[in-house]
């Protein structure tokens, strides 16, 4: 796509303008920004529309419409939250420190932007094409555990610090697993970019690693700080924690910055797992718009049926869990892999076969051991106290 | 090598989404344990005994609504039942089988709010809340229906009840008594199969029944440690002998017994409401005011009555020195007293475990400061 | 549940503690200031009336004095009664009595809320502040000298 509109530029400056000094930087950093401008508010447009498709789904989850009053269904409604959100004060405490507090909601943002400059959206239709894009995918992400830290600190208040370290605790514990379920497709695809790693699902990944692809999911939901992990911003607890003391135009980049993190924990899922722009007679970009909504469907009925989870059970189900689980999907493929080489025609069968029959059973296994607790008090168990097991005296002459 | 630090002292303060009301808890952690909670109220206190001193008899009914709001109709039959008892006043039978309906459907309706604003402070963003929520819908429809008012009902009078229920609300009625079984079963099944609700309720506060009955702790988290002891039952009043009922009772003493049982204790009082209905039959609702005249004046003396409210004991000390306004008026509250035990139940426990508990005891404000 | 006659519990009483019991009716009985907490501990220990639910702690201002009224419940006998005191003849400022804190945990905030409202302090209380008030609250309301600001609404005429 970069050479496309390269080329389009030159000729246009061609017609105007002969020998212009320094012509291809100049015409390269217009493309790049016609080319960030495109994906931003493509990502944009694509928050907006996940706004009201939230509230309006959980709303019928919960027997109720959702919000339909402006526009048609609703869908102007996270216009008009843009809008009075622009239009609120914007207070800052008297003790906060104003360059982080002025960086935090910055820090959360722009590093989900980023992520999708490498995602594929077609045939060839992406912004950049670098050979270690999954890493960076995953460094990328490690910055916005960052700004929740930054906005706790710089709001000198006590309980947003407190809900920010134990956001902190989880987001650490959780990159271990996101990170290491991809090791098992990085030992298949003998890549680290997302470009090869798309061409080469011509059998999704999620019915080949069935492990991996649970242990990125949950990961992921964790990352993101949603339900069942939603303990930073349990509002029935700490009312809003880390971001208690932004207002205005600072919230809405929280709040944008949240559902931007949604649609790329679900972008991401769908490309490495689910095989990205691949599909029949229509084209890439609507086949992954198709899988990144599906996602996101699956993220929201999670968070409409599911209690959250207390800070010492997230942290068990990390360390005891998915990362267990990603040590055995390792061992598995990496055995797999050395047993049919890349010179196989049906490769990808039978490591689908090896996992589902050798890995899958320790998910349930986990499952069973994580959850069966022998619980002390019994509901009904026989000790009751005596009532009435005595009788008062003079019982006969009292009226 | 050990590590320097030190507990922190959070205020939960007045305002705060969980808190069921204006309370306020000064909360000191150490890491994510609790070591000492001090909780502070008296932000909706209104000076009701004192203002009842300057009200008539059956003007003190309007101020009994307003004390716990959840649960109307019970605060008006417990302090009705006081005046009967001081002024030997028989009530008409119509009216006792319509105060019997009344008060069995206020405590599904308070019992509804205590289990989805659970479900709500553990996280399911308001799914379980708004099924709950719709059931009590029907109930204060019903509640309109027989006395104008939905939350604050004033409905019952010395002798009897206000006016008679017309006849939509018997068909209402009906209809709710034949699908309402059907949604506690729904209910029920929320919580016993959902893992992330035991993990975070079972073995979590558990209190045993001498530390109960020594903290003067009655109602459902009585019966939940295993001392199975209600008032309709053991302290009757009403035709409360005349109807057929059981007492749900647990042995385990956590917060996820507390949940459950308020679920059965449902059901329990659905039975009662059927059997009130086969049994009412027609005739005046009040004594004719040649018997009970609209200015009551008691004799002088005084009386306490106590009643099985939906958080525990209610009782209601009436003083009358002979005139149309008592002389001091007194109301044992059952959520301030509830709330004797709230720092032995949550020092050891975690953070995420604060509000849980908070909401087991289920408290109202209007009823802790009065 | 059977609700003891005032007279034949005041006979108990006074057979197994003497001096303590002042006067008797049909409801209730009433006990001297200074052994309300012997009485209580009798009533709460010995079998036959095992009081061990305190139902509440309330107190009424007469003009002249104050009264302390306790009403006891027990489960396993299946009874109640009602216990009172008279104190603070003469409109002392603070009448003083014995808190029964340490029999019954239950006491804790009904205590804090007769001291509150009514003025009655309680001897032995490990924690006797304001509870409904704030802290530095003039004066204590439900006493019949404290007047409000509002009028009084009732007008004793003739039956309506």
């Amino acid at each position: 796509m970069f050479e496309f509109i390269y080329n389009i530029l030159d000729a246009i400056i061609d017609i105007f303008i002969k020998d212009m000094r320094y012509e291809s930087y100049i015409i390269t950093a217009v493309t790049g920004l016609i080319i960030a401008f495109a994906v931003i508010n493509g990502v944009l447009g694509g928050v907006l529309v996940l706004i009201w498709g939230e509230r309006r789904l959980l709303g019928r989850f919960q027997q109720r419409t959702g919000p339909n009053r402006w526009g048609p269904q609703g869908l102007l409604t996270s216009v008009a939250d843009a809008v009075k959100v622009m239009f609120k004060e914007d207070i800052v405490p008297e003790e906060a420190d104003h360059y982080i507090f002025n960086l935090a909601p910055l820090l959360l943002v722009i590093p989900v932007f980023i992520i999708f400059s490498v995602i594929p959206f077609g045939i060839s239709l992406y912004a950049v094409d670098i050979n270690v894009s999954v890493l960076f995918i995953l460094a990328i992400t490690s910055i916005s555990g960052l700004s929740i830290i930054c906005a706790a600190w710089a709001s000198a208040n006590r309980i947003a610090i407190f809900s920010a370290l134990r956001s902190v605790a989880m987001l650490i514990s959780y990159e271990i697993p996101v990170g290491l379920s991809l090791v098992g497709i990085l030992l298949i695809t003998e890549s680290m970019s997302v470009m090869d790693i798309v061409i080469y699902q011509s059998i999704p990944f999620i019915l080949i690693q069935p492990v991996a692809a649970i242990v990125f999911f949950l990961g992921s939901l964790a990352e993101i700080n949603r339900t069942p992990f939603d303990l930073t911003e349990a509002e029935s607890e700490l009312a809003a924690g880390y971001q208690n003391d932004y207002s205005g135009m600072k919230w809405g980049l929280f709040y944008l910055g949240e559902f931007a993190a949604a649609i790329a924990a679900a972008t991401v899922f769908s490309t490495l797992f689910l095989g990205g722009p691949n599909g029949p007679i229509l084209p890439g970009l609507f086949w992954l718009t198709i899988k990144v909504i599906a996602v996101l469907f699956f993220i929201i009925w999670i968070r409409a049926s599911w209690p959250r989870f207390r800070i010492d059970q997230v942290l068990n189900l990390a360390w005891k869990g998915l990362f267990e689980l990603t040590l055995v999907n390792i061992v598995v493929t990496s055995i797999a892999v050395i047993i049919w080489t890349d010179l196989d025609s049906n490769r990808l069968l039978y490591i689908g076969l090896v996992n589902w029959i050798f890995a899958f059973p320790f998910v349930l296994l986990i499952f069973k051991l994580l959850k069966t607790k022998k619980y002390q008090s019994d509901i009904n168990s026989s000790s009751y106290y005596p009532v009435g097991s005595d009788s008062p005296k003079f019982k006969k002459e009292i009226k | 090598m050990s590590i320097k630090s030190e507990p922190i002292t959070i205020n939960l303060g007045p305002q705060h989404p969980s808190t069921h009301g204006v309370f306020r808890m000064r909360v000191t952690f150490d890491g994510e344990t609790i070591i000492d909670v001090e909780p502070i109220f008296g932000y909706l206190h209104r000076g009701t005994e004192k203002l009842a001193e300057e009200r008539t008899y059956t003007q003190v009914v309007t101020l009994t609504d307003r004390m716990d709001y959840v649960s109307s109709m019970l605060n008006n039959q417990g302090y009705i039942l006081a005046l009967e008892k001081l002024s030997n006043i028989t009530p008409e039978p119509r009216g006792v089988w319509l105060r019997m309906i009344a008060s069995e459907l206020q405590r599904i309706a308070s019992h509804l709010v205590a289990v989805g604003f659970l479900i709500q402070d553990l996280g399911a963003w308001g799914t379980p809340l708004t099924y709950a929520m719709r059931e009590r819908e029907k109930i204060l429809q019903m509640f309109e229906m027989l006395c104008g008012a939905r939350i604050t009902n004033s409905y019952l009078r010395p002798g009897g009840v206000f006016m008679d229920a017309p006849e939509q609300f018997w068909v209402a009625l009906k209809d709710f008594v034949y699908d309402f079984p059907s949604k506690v079963d729904e209910l029920e099944k929320l919580l016993t199969s959902n893992e992330i609700i035991f993990s975070r309720t079972k073995d979590i506060a558990v209190l045993t029944p001498e530390q109960a009955i020594n903290a003067s702790i009655t109602g459902p988290i009585l019966r939940s440690t295993g001392v199975s002891w209600d008032l309709r039952k053991d302290d009757t009043y009403d035709f409360y002998d005349q109807v057929k009922f059981d007492i749900p009772t647990h042995s385990a003493g956590d917060n996820y017994s507390r949940y459950l049982l308020r679920v059965q204790e449902m059901r329990e009082s659905l039975k009662i409401v059927k059997q009130c209905v086969e049994n009412i039959e027609p005739g005046p609702v009040r004594p004719h005011h040649d018997e009970v005249p609209f200015l009551v004046r008691p004799p002088k003396g005084d009386c306490y009555v106590a009643i099985e409210g939906s958080k525990g004991e209610l009782g209601f000390y009436l003083v009358s020195d002979g005139s149309i306004s008592p002389y001091r008026w007194h109301v044992r509250s059952s959520s301030l007293i509830n709330l004797t035990l709230l720092r032995d139940m949550l020092i050891g426990t975690l953070f995420g475990d604060l509000f849980v508990t908070f909401g087991g005891i289920d408290i109202n404000m209007g009823e802790v400061d009065r | 549940m059977i609700e003891w006659n005032g007279n034949k519990l005041a006979e108990e009483i006074s057979n197994h503690i003497s001096d303590s019991v002042v006067s008797s009716d049909d409801h209730s009985v009433y006990i001297s200031k200074e052994k309300i907490y012997e009485v209580l501990k009798f009533l709460k220990e010995t079998s036959g009336f095992s009081f061990d639910l305190l139902s509440s702690i309330t107190a009424v201002d007469y003009i002249d004095h104050f009264e302390v009224v306790y009403h006891l419940k027990s489960l396993i006998t299946l009874s109640k009664a009602t216990i009172k005191v008279k104190l603070g003849f003469g409109r002392e400022d603070q009448p003083e009595i014995d808190s029964s804190y340490n029999l019954w945990k239950g006491a804790d905030f009904q205590e804090r809320e007769v001291f509150d409202l009514m003025g009655i302090h309680f001897v032995n209380h490990p924690n006797l502040k304001r509870i409904l008030l704030w802290d530095g609250f003039p004066g204590h309301p439900l006493r019949k000298d404290f007047v409000t600001n509002s009028q009084s609404v009732v007008d004793d005429g003739e039956d309506k």
